[in-house]
């Protein structure tokens, strides 16, 4: 596969006003917490249809018949369509990972299903009608015969021999088998004096955003418009075009305020497709919102993964050889992308350390449950987990100070090349170590451990020091003749000031509540000598600016703010030709100093960027040759990733009678490169650790025996709220990337990818003591209690929380610790 | 998330109220916080086919206390309970969900709703309290070990209300909560309600504990109770009492917890409810 070189890219010194690395207030903000966003929800057009869809209620079934004319003869109904209705369609839902010499079972997947259902959910048909709750109840009415068939949802047993198969035309549950490696990884094992091996079971998660998706889809004069809850609307322009078999200069998509995304929306879901098809075959507005329930079954999950990881070792420490095999649920049909996943994990299977041979064998599995994909931090969260507690457990082994072990493998020399052929760009993993320790006086909290222990308290510290891959991406590597995907991973933008000086700049990227709107306009006010009120940001909108790439992967800033400071600089560049024409100088001696394009050296002569405007756009005295306006374009494409890095710690506290794990303290020190805006950092960085812990503590999307989704609510589906998190004591490193001009590497999804390894860790820590040395996650109070159990010797009965298992005998059904829903015939 | 279609009165009367419940029928409805009922309409787990609101009904709000015993009106939301100054009501109230779930629901209806979950059943057991329930033919009083009858069952008849709630003061007792749940304002996985009264020996000359989330529906531990009652209040007194908290309930294995998990918490719960009400008593 292509891997990139370093290129080191010249610093640019910002010119301006010095807003960069300001913690301004986001500028998004009044609009989002005073409810003046729009959302898709929140529009409507005139003659607009409502949809309602008939999911399945079965996880593995052929369909007998549907049956729709109960449905069609509900008050308000205009149409009902089925799978057959269907067949105009171009292509089935595309994935664009298809990597050079590698084989993936890629099965036809239909925004309606086609004879046969694969998952609890899957669409069967859709009910469109006037009024919102008339079409909920008319669906009702749609009767599907399903005649069911044998359900797996372990992806291990899928894998076996006689396991019921999902999609009869491969013969097999596996999605595809590919592998990432290099070094001598046989030898580095053979040569190690200790080796460690674990099983890491790193369970399914939703994205639970709180806008659900929504999708108004509109057909005028030939021309499709879709406003669509999407991190990905440029991207969803290209799959539209191709589904409905029509161009793309007649399709419009818009992502209007997108309310939370973490990956779940880094999506083009059937239904996106759906609405447009039933907008054109109906000549009318169609709109389609999510519902809780259906946000929970059907936007797609991520992780679960079983991980079967090992470390080899010298007797001194010495790090050899990591090798790892993942089994990926791939679900039963796949979305965008999703067997790609794993890839992310074997990315930075060596995590910080010196490891010389390096392994990953990846198998895609088909479950009978729904699709997973990216969701944030996709595949290094994984990594970090395995590769984390594996050190710890090596550590243990060797009788050596965890963080010593790791301190003697850092990676210390940047650009460092690693045998999978990866190239760290730059770091100081001892540096965050350090502030990390500082911040938490580990010999301190050594002694009050000890104190508390005798007093029966048990707390434990976690460690989590990691390196992850983002900035997706330089397209060499990750494109058709790198890892396979189909498409490229530049970002554009286009920075255009108007004639008063003022400045609107449109981005490739499609921001859905990080804070581009401040933080991309602190790089342009710097650039530019104006204020960042006097910039604006335009995205999320295919028919506004140059075709873009979205916003995933920790590559807003890094790919398109880079992109952003390039045009940027662009326009800086022509400014200072005007200027220097204007006050007969050379365009070298102009320098932006405080808001002003002043001549080196003389100060008192200099124009302000509206004068500079005025000249562009009256263009009666400008530079030889020089073309009317100020105005430009860039397409960055990266040379490499950004690897960003940094040490958490984690301070919990375990209730050794009951299980329940408290964490008491949680210190993150983060290395993103410079900082833009430390506040959008620390949101980022604050969101990212509770979205870990969320995954540490509470949340797990389970499937029964049955392949029901047991999880389909907020009550079951455990999102941990403020009551739930400490505190965050956060800093920062600076270690800028030479990838880049402004030195920066993301953000979005670091803290994710950190977290989870030190909150179990700190668990470890606390229970080492009573002999417990491993814990899936979620630590739910059971499984914690469990463990204590075993490892005294008493047992705790069955220990599984994973997919799959029978829930016993169950009190009405519920499925948590949430309300009793009432038996059959509702609630008396 | 939608559910099905239904009417909807909001009387200004009880007498209204209680007319309109009759005229609807098996599927008519009382609305009060609507925090148990609306997520189960939503969810078209229940379809009342009309809802009778009981906001306007004059009266139903507010906590009076009467020759030793506090008079709940039903509307009185957990908020109000939580901050009325009622000892263990107002410190199980303060545990239900979160804020804004505390200013919509109330007592009556939770309950009325009867979820072996909710905190309230098992506190009003706990205290041998009783509610007055009004319907067609006049007013009667349910003792609280006779309002629950099953999974979200109760004793009420579908044409009744209840309008209040009577707690015995329980002055001079001790009292404990201790609430068990995955997240801080969660349901409980399992809840340990006590109240202790000591002789003047010190003693434990009387003893109740609630039990929530133990079975179809709150239970009392009553073979902890009898191993504690005349007995010292002195921890191992105690820890040999909580070990027979398990005695004769039956609860419901679920996502989070095995029968034998829900056991042990309520062993250790009643320990510490225990420990916390002789403290206080
Ligand atoms: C997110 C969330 C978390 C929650 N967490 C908890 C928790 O931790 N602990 C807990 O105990 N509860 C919890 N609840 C439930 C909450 O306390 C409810 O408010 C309560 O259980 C029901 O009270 P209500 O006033 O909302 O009743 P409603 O939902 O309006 O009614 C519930 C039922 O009682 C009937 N009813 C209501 N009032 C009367 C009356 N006066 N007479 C006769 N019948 C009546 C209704 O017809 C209905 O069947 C939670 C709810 C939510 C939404």
């Amino acid at each position: 596969m292509g891997v990139p070189g370093v290129e080191a890219a010249e610093r640019a010194e910002p010119g301006g006003n010095g807003y960069v690395g300001r913690s301004l207030k986001r500028k998004e903000d009044p609009r989002l917490i005073t409810g003046r966003a729009a959302y898709v929800d929140d529009m409507t057009l005139p003659r607009m249809l409502y949809a309602a869809i008939v999911r399945s209620p079965e996880a593995h079934a052929r369909i007998v018949s549907i049956d729709t004319t109960a449905a069609r003869e509900q008050p308000g109904v205009e149409a009902v369509f089925t799978g057959e209705d269907l067949t105009d369609l171009a292509a089935p839902c595309p994935m664009v990972w298809s990597p050079p010499g590698v084989e993936v079972h890629v099965p036809d997947h239909w925004p309606l299903a086609r004879d046969k259902v694969g998952y609890v959910g899957q669409p069967v048909a859709v009910v469109l009608g006037h009024d919102k709750y008339g079409v909920v109840d008319a669906a009702e009415q749609v009767i599907v015969e399903y005649d069911p068939l044998p359900v797996v949802v372990d992806p291990e047993s899928a894998l076996e021999e006689g396991a019921p198969i999902i999609h009869d035309e491969f013969g097999t549950n596996k999605v595809f088998e590919w592998s990432l490696s290099g070094g001598d990884v046989e030898g580095a094992f053979r040569d190690a004096d200790v080796v460690i091996e674990r099983r890491v079971v790193n369970h399914r998660t939703a994205g639970a955003a709180i806008e659900p998706r929504g999708v108004l889809a509109e057909w005028r004069h030939g021309k499709l418009t879709l406003w669509t809850s999407t991190q990905i609307p440029h991207i969803c322009r290209v799959i539209l075009s191709i589904q409905l078999g029509l161009d793309e200069h007649n399709i419009r998509v818009v992502a209007p305020d997108v309310g939370g995304g973490f990956g779940s929306k880094l999506q083009v879901y059937g239904e996106e497709v759906l609405a447009c098809w039933c907008a054109r075959k109906l000549g009318r507005p169609v709109k389609w919102t999510a519902t809780r329930s259906e946000e929970m079954a059907t936007t797609h999950h991520g992780r679960d993964q079983i991980d079967y990881v090992r470390i080899g070792a010298k007797r001194d420490g010495t790090v050899t050889g990591i090798h790892a095999k993942i089994i990926q649920d791939c679900g039963a049909y796949h979305l965008i992308e999703g067997p790609v996943i794993p890839t992310f994990s074997a990315c930075v299977m060596g995590g910080c350390y010196k490891f010389d041979a390096i392994q990953t064998d990846i198998v895609g599995v088909f479950t009978n449950k729904f699709t997973t994909d990216a969701i944030r931090g996709a595949g290094r969260p994984e990594a970090t987990h395995m590769i984390e507690l594996t050190m710890d457990e090596l550590a243990a082994e060797l009788d050596m100070d965890p963080l010593e072990l790791r301190r003697k493998n850092f990676i210390d020399e940047f650009p460092s090349e690693r045998p999978h052929g990866f190239i760290y760009d730059s770091g100081d993993y001892h540096g965050t170590l350090d502030r990390c320790l500082e911040m938490l006086d580990l010999e301190a909290f050594r002694r009050e451990q000890a104190e508390l222990r005798e007093r029966g308290i048990y707390r434990g510290v976690g460690f989590s020091t990691y390196v992850e891959i983002c900035g997706l991406g330089p397209s060499r590597a990750l494109g058709p003749e790198g890892w396979g995907m189909q498409g490229g991973y530049f970002e554009s933008a286009h920075v255009r000031v108007h004639p008063t000086g003022s400045i609107t700049v449109y981005t490739g990227t499609s921001p859905h509540g990080q804070g581009h709107e401040t933080g991309f306009a602190q790089i342009v006010a710097d650039r530019l000598g104006v204020t960042p009120d006097a910039v604006d940001l335009i995205y999320g909108d295919t028919h506004t600016g140059p075709f873009g790439k979205n916003t995933y992967g920790s590559r807003s800033l890094a790919v398109g703010g880079e992109a952003i400071a390039r045009a940027a600089e662009k326009v800086q560049d022509k400014a200072k030709r005007i200027v220097a024409h204007q006050l007969e100088a050379a365009p070298e001696d102009i320098e932006l100093v405080g808001g002003r394009f002043q001549v080196r050296g003389s100060p008192d002569k200099a124009m302000t960027l509206a004068q500079v405007a005025g000249e562009a756009y009256i263009p009666a005295d400008l530079p030889e040759g020089m073309e009317a306006g100020l105005d430009e374009t860039c397409f960055y494409d990266p040379s490499n990733f950004v690897w960003p890095f940094g040490a958490h710690a984690c301070i919990s506290e375990v209730d050794v009678e009951t299980g329940r794990v408290d964490v008491v303290r949680y210190i993150a020190v983060d290395d993103c490169g410079p900082a833009i805006n430390p506040l959008l950092i620390d949101g980022q960085i604050h969101g990212g650790i509770v979205h870990a812990l969320g995954q540490a503590l509470y949340e797990q999307v389970v499937y029964d025996a049955d392949g029901q989704l047991v999880t389909g609510t907020l009550v079951d589906y455990a999102l941990p709220s403020a009551a739930d998190v400490p505190n965050f004591d956060t800093d920062r490193t600076e270690t800028p990337t030479p990838t880049n001009t402004l030195g920066v590497k993301g953000v979005g999804e670091a803290a994710t990818i950190a977290c989870s390894p030190a909150v179990v860790g700190s668990v470890l820590d606390a229970l080492r003591p009573l002999g417990v040395t491993e814990l899936n996650m979620p630590l739910t109070p059971m499984r914690v209690w469990q463990a204590i159990q075993e490892a005294e010797g008493r047992g705790g009965g069955p220990a599984e929380t994973e997919q799959g298992r029978e829930l016993g005998e169950q009190g009405g059904g519920a499925a948590g610790s949430g309300p009793t829903a009432p038996p059959e015939g509702g609630a008396s | 998330m939608i559910p099905v279609g239904f009417d909807y009165v909001a009387p200004q009367s009880l007498e209204d109220a209680i007319g309109a419940l009759a005229e609807g029928g098996e599927e008519a409805k009382l609305l009060a916080g609507g925090h148990s009922l609306l997520p189960l309409m939503k969810l078209r787990l229940a379809a009342p086919t009309l809802l009778v609101d009981l906001r306007r009904v004059p009266g139903l709000t507010g906590i009076e206390r009467q020759n030793g015993v506090f008079r709940i009106r039903a509307m009185t939301t957990h908020h109000q309970v939580a901050t009325g100054g009622l000892g263990l009501a107002s410190e199980a109230a303060a545990t239900i969900a979160d804020q804004q779930v505390r200013n919509r629901g109330t007592i009556g209806g939770s309950l009325a709703h009867g979820d072996t979950a909710a905190d309230m059943p098992a506190v009003l057991l706990a205290y041998e309290g009783d509610v007055a329930a009004r319907g067609p033919s006049g007013e009667r009083t349910i003792p609280a070990a006779e309002l629950f009858e099953d999974y979200l069952t109760t004793a009420l008849a579908p044409d009744e209300v209840l309008t209040e709630v009577r707690l015995p003061s329980m002055d001079g007792y001790g009292f404990g909560y201790q609430k068990f749940n995955r997240r801080r304002e969660d349901w409980a996985m399992v809840g340990a309600c006590a109240l202790v009264k000591k002789a003047p020996d010190g003693s434990c000359e009387d003893v109740r504990i609630g039990l929530t989330h133990m079975g179809s529906i709150p239970l009392r531990a009553s073979a902890a109770e009898d191993a504690l009652r005349g007995r010292g209040l002195d921890s191992d007194a105690i820890a040999g009492a909580a070990e027979q908290a398990a005695e004769g309930t039956g609860p419901p294995g679920d996502l989070n917890a095995t029968p034998e998990y829900k056991r042990h918490l309520a062993r250790v719960l009643c320990r510490r409810a225990l420990e916390e009400a002789a403290g206080r008593a």
